[in-house]
This record gives C-alpha cells, sequence and structure tokens, in this order.
C-alpha cells in the first residue's frame, strides 16, 4: 500500500515537472504582455520534434550528419541547449511575425490571442502535414537504470526529470528576482507604460520572455520524449491546454503559481486514476480545478486587482 | 414594404432553397453546405451574445452544442424509433415531424441550464479567468459524455437518420433545410431584438463599464445570466440540428476544436457585429468546403511546375494550415474584424431605406 | 424623517481603517457638501452609501430602512443616484443610449416581450425614449444625443453623467468632485446647472468638492473628514473659520 502510494507520488511529481514546465512558460508570457499564448503547448510539441532531429542527426543518423555517432550522454549534453536555443528561435518569431504587428496597430487583446490559437493550430497541422502521421520514435539517448528500495522502483530518467524541473525552476526564480532584465520584467507586469519612461526597451524584454518561456517549453519537450519516446504533432494540444489550466490555478502571472499549480495538477490526475478507472481523470481533474477556482477566482498566488471608483 | 422587406426577402430565401432541394437542382453536398452555413451563423451569432457585446472570453461554446446535440438526439431516438437502450418506440414516428421543432426548444433549454455552469462562476471572476472556466467546462461536458456508456460513450451515438427518414415519409420536402433555416432566421432575430432592446442593452454596458452598469441600476448578476443562458441556449439548438444532419454525433466532435471555429467566426466577424458574425460564418463555411477543391488544384499545379517532388502529395491536412494561415493575415489587415462593432446598415446607409430590421 | 441617516459607520481595508465612527443625517432638500484632504475617506462615504462597499460597522437608513447588504443596483432603484470622480461614462453607445439604460432597473417588460416586441415592450420602450429625451433636453444636451462620449468634450461629458444620474429619477444625488478637471468658465456653468437641478427637480444633494468657490457657493451645511475621521460640520462660514479645518488643509504651521 505504501509502495503503491510512493510509486505515485513519483509518478504525479513526473507528470507535475512536465505540467510545470510549460505552465511556467505561459505565465511568463502573461506576466508581461497579458496575453494568453495558446501556441505555447505546440511549442512544446516544437520542442520534442526539434530535439527527436538534433539527437538523431548527432547520433549519426542522417547522411549529411557526422559520420561516426556520438556516445548518447554528449548527445544529450549537446540536444539540451540546441533544442532550447532552436525552440526558443520559433517562438521568438511567432512574435516577431504574428504577435507583435498587431500589438503595435493596437488590437483588442482578444484578436492576438485567436491569432496565437491559430498559430498553434498551424504548428500542429504544419507538422503534420509535412512529416506525415506515422508517429517517430524518440532514440535512447540515457541507459535505463531502475533503483529497486523494497517493492518501490524508480528509474534514474524519472529522478532526472524532477530534479531538472526543479532545478530549473530555480534558476527561473533567481533571473525573475534577482537580475536587472527579470526585475524590468516583473516591472512590466504592474505599468506597461511606465516602463519605457524608465528608458528600458520593451521590446527586448518581450522577446526576453519569449526566449526564456520558449526554451523552457523545448526543455519541457526533451523530457517529455525521453519519458515517452513517441511523437505525435496533436501530443502538445492536450498537455498544453492542461498547462495553461495549471498556471491559471496557480494564480497566471506568478511563476511559483505556475510551478505548484502544475505539480497540483500532476497530483490530481494521479491521484484520480489511482482511484478511478482512467477515462474519469479528465472530469474529475477539471471538476476539482473549477472549484478551486469558484472558490477562489484568483488563483492560488494571484493577487485580486481592486477597482477604484 | 420597408417594415416587411426583411420578412419577405427571407421567406422568399426559404422557398428557394427548398423548391431547388426538392427538385434536385442542388445535389445533397450543396446542401449540406447550405445548412452548415446556417449552424454556424447560429453558433457564431450566439456566442457574439458574450465574447462580442459582453466582452467576455468565453472558449467552450462547443460543450453547450454537445448539450443539446445530445438532448435532441436522445429524446427522439428514445421517443420516435426502436432503440437497443431506450426500447421500443414510444410515439409513432409519424409524429416526429410535428414533434421536432418542440425537441428544438427542449434542447435549447437544456443547453441553457447548463449555461449555468460558467453563468454562476462569472459572477465573481472576470476575463482571463472565466476564459479559463469556460475551457474547463467544455472538457467536463465531453468528458462526461465519454464516460457515459449508455449513449455510446467516446464511440458516440447514431439513429438520428430514422428521425430525418421518418419526417421526411410523413411530407417528402428536405425537412433539416427547411428547419436549419427557419432556425438560423429565428436566432439572428431573438438576437437582433435582444441587443437593440433597452433591456439587452445592459450587456453592452456591462461590457464598457461593469461597475458603473451596477451603480446605475442594472442587475449586473441577472444580465450574464441572461446573456450566457441565451447564448448557449442557441448554441444547444445548433447543436440539435448539428446532431440530425450528420446522423452520428461523437464526444469529439465537441471538443476545444470546434469551441475555436466558433471563436473564429465572431472575432473575424468582429465583436459586437451581428451581420459581421453572419458575414464571418459564411465566409468561413465555404472556405471551408473550398480548400477541399482548391487543394487538389494546387497540388496538381505545383506538380506541373515541378516543385513539389513526385512522391509527395498535398493532402487535405493542409486545410488546417490554409485556414490559419488566411485567418492570421486577416486579422493583420483588418485588427478588428471584417466589420468591427458596425452592422451592414451603419456601412451603408442607404440600406436603411430598404429595410428595417428589428 | 430623515432621507438618510448613518449611525457610527466604520469601514476597513485589511489593516487601514478608512473610515472611523462617521455618522451624517441629510434632510429632505438639503445641499450638503462632503469635504476633506485627499485620501481622507470621502468617495469611501459614497462607496459605502451605493452598496459598492459594505461597511465593517455602524448602519446607513434610508428613508428608515436600513441599506445592509444589497447590492448596488437595489440601492439605486431605491432612489439613491451617484455620478463618478473619473467619468464613467458607456464609451460604445450614444450618449441618449447612456441615458435610457439608466432607466434599466425600471423598464416594466420582460425578456420575452423584448423578443416578441409586445405592445406593452413598444409602450414601455417609448416611455423609456421620452423620458432621456426629456432630461436630455432639461440640461440642454439634446444636441449630443446621437454622440459617442469619448467624442465629447471634458465639461459636456461631466453633464452628461449628471443627466444620467438624474434620469433614474433620484431623491438623492451624489455628486462626486463634480467640477474635477474643468475650466473656470465651465465651473461657473456647472454651479448654475447644479444649482438649477436642485431647486427644479427638488431632490437632495450631497456632494463631494475640491474646489472651495463651487461648495462655498452651493451647499447649505459642510462636513469635513479626515483620515477617516470628522472633524467638523457646519454652515460654509462656520467651516472656513473652524481651525481644525484649517490645520487639515494647511498643517500646523498655518495656525
Amino acid at each position: 500500500m505504501t509502495a503503491s502510494i510512493i510509486q505515485n507520488i513519483f509518478n504525479a511529481l513526473q507528470w507535475g515537472s512536465f505540467y510545470s514546465l510549460i505552465a511556467l512558460g505561459y505565465t511568463l508570457v502573461y506576466g508581461v504582455l497579458l496575453l494568453i499564448n495558446f501556441a505555447h503547448g505546440d511549442i512544446f510539441m516544437v520542442g520534442a520534434y526539434i530535439s527527436f532531429f538534433v539527437a538523431t542527426f548527432l547520433l549519426g543518423g542522417y547522411a549529411f550528419g557526422p559520420p561516426f555517432g556520438l556516445p548518447g550522454w554528449m548527445v544529450l549534453g549537446l540536444t539540451i541547449p540546441l533544442t532550447m536555443i532552436l525552440t526558443s528561435v520559433v517562438g521568438v518569431t511567432l512574435e516577431r511575425v504574428a504577435y507583435r504587428p498587431l500589438r503595435r496597430k493596437g488590437a483588442n487583446r482578444l484578436y492576438v490571442v485567436i491569432t496565437a490559437l491559430m498559430c498553434g493550430i498551424i504548428l500542429e497541422n504544419g507538422n503534420l502535414a509535412i512529416l506525415g502521421a506515422s508517429r517517430k520514435s524518440y532514440p535512447e539517448l540515457v541507459d535505463k537504470v531502475v533503483y529497486t528500495f523494497g517493492s518501490i522502483t524508480v528509474t534514474n530518467l524519472k529522478i532526472g526529470v524532477i530534479l531538472s524541473s526543479i532545478l530549473v525552476f530555480a534558476i527561473l526564480q533567481f533571473i525573475i528576482t534577482k537580475t536587472k532584465i527579470g526585475m524590468a520584467m516583473r516591472a512590466i507586469s504592474y505599468d506597461k507604460f511606465a516602463v519605457p519612461l524608465m528608458g528600458i526597451p520593451i521590446d527586448t524584454i518581450i522577446v526576453f520572455t519569449f526566449v526564456l518561456g520558449s526554451s523552457l517549453a523545448g526543455f519541457a519537450g526533451i523530457l517529455f520524449a525521453l519519458s515517452y519516446p513517441v511523437l505525435d504533432p496533436f501530443m502538445g494540444a492536450l498537455i498544453g491546454w492542461k498547462a495553461f489550466i495549471a498556471a491559471v490555478v496557480g494564480g497566471i502571472g506568478d511563476i511559483r503559481g505556475a510551478f505548484l499549480g502544475g505539480f497540483l495538477l500532476g497530483f490530481v490526475e494521479i491521484g484520480v486514476v489511482a482511484f478511478f478507472p482512467s477515462t474519469y481523470r479528465d472530469l474529475i481533474a477539471f471538476t476539482i480545478l473549477l472549484i478551486i477556482l469558484c472558490i477562489k477566482p484568483t488563483g492560488l498566488f494571484g493577487v485580486a486587482k481592486t477597482t477604484k471608483v | 414594404m420597408k417594415k416587411n422587406s426583411v420578412p419577405i426577402l427571407l421567406t422568399a430565401l426559404l422557398a428557394l432553397l427548398t423548391g431547388l432541394a426538392y427538385f434536385e437542382i442542388i445535389d445533397l453536398y450543396i446542401q449540406s453546405v447550405i445548412m452548415f452555413i446556417g449552424i454556424n451563423i447560429i453558433l457564431a451569432s450566439s456566442l457574439n451574445i458574450v465574447n462580442g457585446y459582453m466582452g467576455e472570453f468565453s472558449c467552450g461554446h462547443a460543450a453547450f452544442m454537445a448539450v443539446g446535440a445530445y438532448t435532441a438526439s436522445i429524446i427522439n431516438v428514445a421517443l420516435f424509433t426502436n432503440d437497443k437502450v431506450f426500447g421500443p418506440a414510444v410515439l409513432s414516428s409519424e409524429l416526429a415531424l410535428y414533434c421536432f421543432p418542440f425537441v428544438l426548444i427542449i434542447s435549447g433549454l437544456v443547453a441553457a441550464v447548463a449555461g449555468l455552469m460558467i453563468a454562476i462562476p462569472s459572477f465573481k471572476t472576470r476575463g482571463d479567468y472565466l476564459a479559463i472556466i469556460t475551457i474547463a467546462a467544455n472538457f467536463i461536458v465531453t468528458s462526461t459524455i465519454i464516460n457515459i456508456s449508455s449513449i455510446g460513450g467516446a464511440r458516440g451515438f447514431m439513429g438520428m437518420k430514422k428521425i430525418v427518414f421518418a419526417m421526411e415519409d410523413v411530407v417528402d420536402l428536405p425537412w433539416m433545410l427547411v428547419w436549419v433555416c427557419l432556425s438560423t432566421f429565428t436566432c439572428i432575430w431573438i438576437i437582433r431584438r435582444f441587443v437593440s432592446s433597452t433591456y439587452g442593452k445592459g450587456i453592452i454596458a456591462i461590457n464598457n463599464d461593469e461597475i458603473a452598469a451596477e451603480m446605475m441600476g442594472v442587475n449586473t448578476n441577472r444580465m450574464k445570466l441572461v446573456a450566457f443562458m441565451l447564448s448557449s441556449g442557441l448554441a444547444g439548438v445548433a447543436g440539435a440540428l448539428f446532431a440530425h444532419i450528420l446522423g452520428y454525433i461523437n464526444p469529439g466532435s465537441f471538443g476545444i476544436l470546434k469551441s475555436t471555429e466558433c471563436l473564429v467566426m465572431v472575432y473575424l466577424g468582429g465583436m459586437g457585429s451581428l451581420s459581421g458574425s453572419v458575414i464571418a460564418a459564411i465566409v468561413f463555411t465555404l472556405l471551408i468546403e473550398g480548400l477541399r477543391f482548391i487543394i487538389p488544384a494546387i497540388d496538381s499545379g505545383l506538380h506541373m511546375i515541378a516543385v513539389l517532388p513526385d512522391s509527395y502529395h498535398l493532402s487535405q491536412v493542409w486545410k488546417w494550415v490554409i485556414i490559419p494561415l488566411v485567418l492570421v493575415l486577416l486579422m493583420q489587415f483588418k485588427p478588428e474584424g471584417i466589420m468591427g462593432n458596425r452592422e451592414l446598415s451603419d456601412i451603408f446607409p442607404r440600406l436603411k431605406k430598404f429595410y428595417k430590421f428589428k | 424623517m430623515a432621507l438618510l441617516q448613518i449611525n457610527n459607520m466604520s469601514h476597513r481595508f485589511g489593516g487601514l481603517c478608512a473610515l472611523n465612527n462617521f455618522g451624517v443625517t441629510l434632510e429632505p432638500g438639503d445641499f450638503m457638501g462632503l469635504i476633506g484632504p485627499n485620501g481622507a475617506g470621502k468617495t469611501t462615504v459614497f462607496n459605502l452609501v451605493s452598496g459598492f462597499y459594505q461597511p465593517s460597522d455602524g448602519e446607513i437608513l434610508y428613508k428608515g430602512k436600513t441599506l445592509a447588504g444589497l447590492k448596488p443596483h437595489k440601492v439605486t432603484s431605491l432612489g439613491i443616484a451617484r455620478t463618478f470622480q473619473n467619468i464613467r461614462l458607456w464609451k460604445d453607445m450614444s450618449v441618449l443610449d447612456n441615458i435610457r439604460i439608466a432607466q434599466h432597473h425600471n423598464l416594466g417588460y420582460s425578456l420575452l416581450d423584448s423578443f416578441m416586441r409586445t405592445k406593452r415592450y413598444i409602450n414601455c420602450e417609448k416611455q423609456i425614449k421620452k423620458n432621456s429625451i426629456d432630461i436630455l433636453e432639461a440640461l440642454d444636451l439634446i444636441k449630443y444625443a446621437d454622440d459617442l462620449p469619448d467624442n465629447l468634450p471634458y465639461g459636456i461629458q461631466r453633464r452628461v453623467e449628471i443627466a444620467r444620474a438624474l434620469s433614474l429619477k433620484p431623491d438623492l444625488l451624489m455628486l462626486d468632485e463634480p467640477a474635477a478637471g474643468l475650466s473656470s468658465a465651465d465651473v461657473q456653468d456647472l454651479i448654475t446647472l447644479i444649482k438649477w437641478i436642485h431647486k427644479e427637480f427638488n431632490i437632495t444633494i450631497w456632494m463631494i468638492e475640491h474646489q472651495m468657490v463651487v461648495v462655498m457657493s452651493l451647499c447649505s451645511i459642510i462636513k469635513v473628514i479626515d483620515f477617516g475621521a470628522t472633524i467638523a460640520q457646519g454652515t460654509p462660514e462656520q467651516i472656513q473659520k473652524n481651525p481644525e479645518v484649517i490645520k487639515a488643509y494647511l498643517g500646523d504651521e498655518a495656525i
């Protein structure tokens, strides 16, 4: 009994890590631009695909690549930064091509949101149309090691996922609270008009935000692909929506909220599956989130905005 | 004349369409396109009440469509057909025709009650937080349906074609086309009358300044309730029609993607413009259907000039790349939608001479 | 019976005491001013009376009945109307529509009537339109009836807001800094207008204002508050001489 509980806690932490990393990207962009970047789940998907191609390339899977395959650990070490860079290029491109012109024209915020939704659909179906419907199976980069403690079994991968997501959060928290650009990001979320007047270039900060958010999604993509090595173009859609809901439950705009919200969702889902048939997972998980939002409408960490009359 | 021009025009349109379909001048495919245009008009204009006029951001419209679709299908199948789950027919299948309008109304009412699921949270919550509640509501409705095995669960529900055939047995007319047209006209009429009355303009006041609205005597909670319930009720009617046209529904057809389509039509047409929603629904449906033919044409064209390798063919998947791309471009050029918040008669004031639409 | 009576009303935002032990009595036909330095809690008083906040302590009696627990639209329908410090007109609607919607609490028809366009609907809408036009004509705003509020000069927007409040047919009109942001010529017009409204509509007016010329020429009683506490009440002459008031506005050294 305890063994299965601990086993489930590990599973919940693992799924929570994926949700958290994606939710962080949502919340960063929302905090700065008040934009729900609905394409973010698909950026996660793009990240997973990019890491697939990068890893296959480095392993010598392509004719134009290095003729000899590098060892797995070295490939992983190179794949992570390369994927993060390439994914953030995708994210920033979306910002430059689709969102920024609309923002410049002073379009209603919701039109930018719809554009983001459309971009997500383009990424999904563009991928499907170009790469075809066959699923890609991810190369095994890390030798699986299974640790057994009594009746509990944990893979090194699972521990790696959990630890690295916590590490990433710690780094992000440092960037947001201690560095100058991080403080500028928080300042924008308070007052969009005063920040440029203080001599801080607003576009630089927005690009930086998208770089951070997208590279996190790319990182989540690698971790996900390592754990569940089958990729398909729509893998980001549902996870993305769920991570977004997690971000809001945590209190969107606050990175601690997004991080905890992600883990909360992980625990709720694994908890539901432990007691109910797995088809009930979404139903019960979403109902719980709905109830949380009804009781605390601004999320766990969100602060209610007061309106002055 | 001016007062009656719109009803006369619409009656003529209905008669024309029915006649064309009856004498098989337009084939079943064109009929179904026309019916989908009607359904999309209902969906877009009803979502416009909440997202356009009231300025909220509801992204779960398909949930209410699902409620309406399942309600109508279950009632009809249970009452008028012999079904494995619901047993033998309770009423003679000839009555299906006369009962159909009532079934539509009931499914609208049930969907309106389901709308309470987002209307009640909206008293306390606004904006993006409410958007989440609507997304969650969408997931909750679809996964509830998946978990009820007696109505087919994820496999879906069918048997509605029998109802359509039963109606055609009584009087040989393209009945679904008639019902879709009548419902579409009624829907536009209701919304137009609602938003042009002082009562309905309360929701525009909520959009502009909710605090001022409340302090100037508008019962904002009641207005939100009315707006959400009206919007979801009409979506329910659209769902009921949708189910009977296809003859088969499954929870997957009412997911976030369907809700996204509704959102796209509203924002494409313009927030708070009824004629915008109508135009956007027509454009959007025609775009989807048109691409069915355009993509193969592009494909053969590209092969002719040898841009594409022989092994690769443009499939229909490209439809869902091209449509969002077109919409993204449209929004870049017209960031307030086709109509903004104006109506047709605001853009062409001369039209006012010919019709009065209230 | 007093029109409005407030006893021992206090309001706290978290730990901050915005209003402490506030009491006031308004008789029908009174014209009272509420003044005090910035942040004194004046608008809080109005927000409490109009139901936007609920007082932490004390009671508000309107025509002898308590307003506790009533939502703002309910309070408004009882006959208390107000304007706002920063103009809050509905910007997407014409001036006429702004006035029409302010009669929302008293439409006389239901949702179904509006779908069916029944006789009742038509009659009620006619009446609403007539009321609105009457108000606009009375306040000399009829020429702006079809304009959007944003396109109007600031002074006119203020007037429209007062017209909107009046169309609620209130017994008590609360004006929150009606002269804020107006030029001196506009201020003179406003004084004339408010004086005329007070007489013509025979209503009780309670006004927050910073410009002393407005307060002194309109109010018959003035109440001064600072840091949430009442420091003086009296006629304009008494207030002008009151050392506490001078201290609150100008500081200790002024005396």
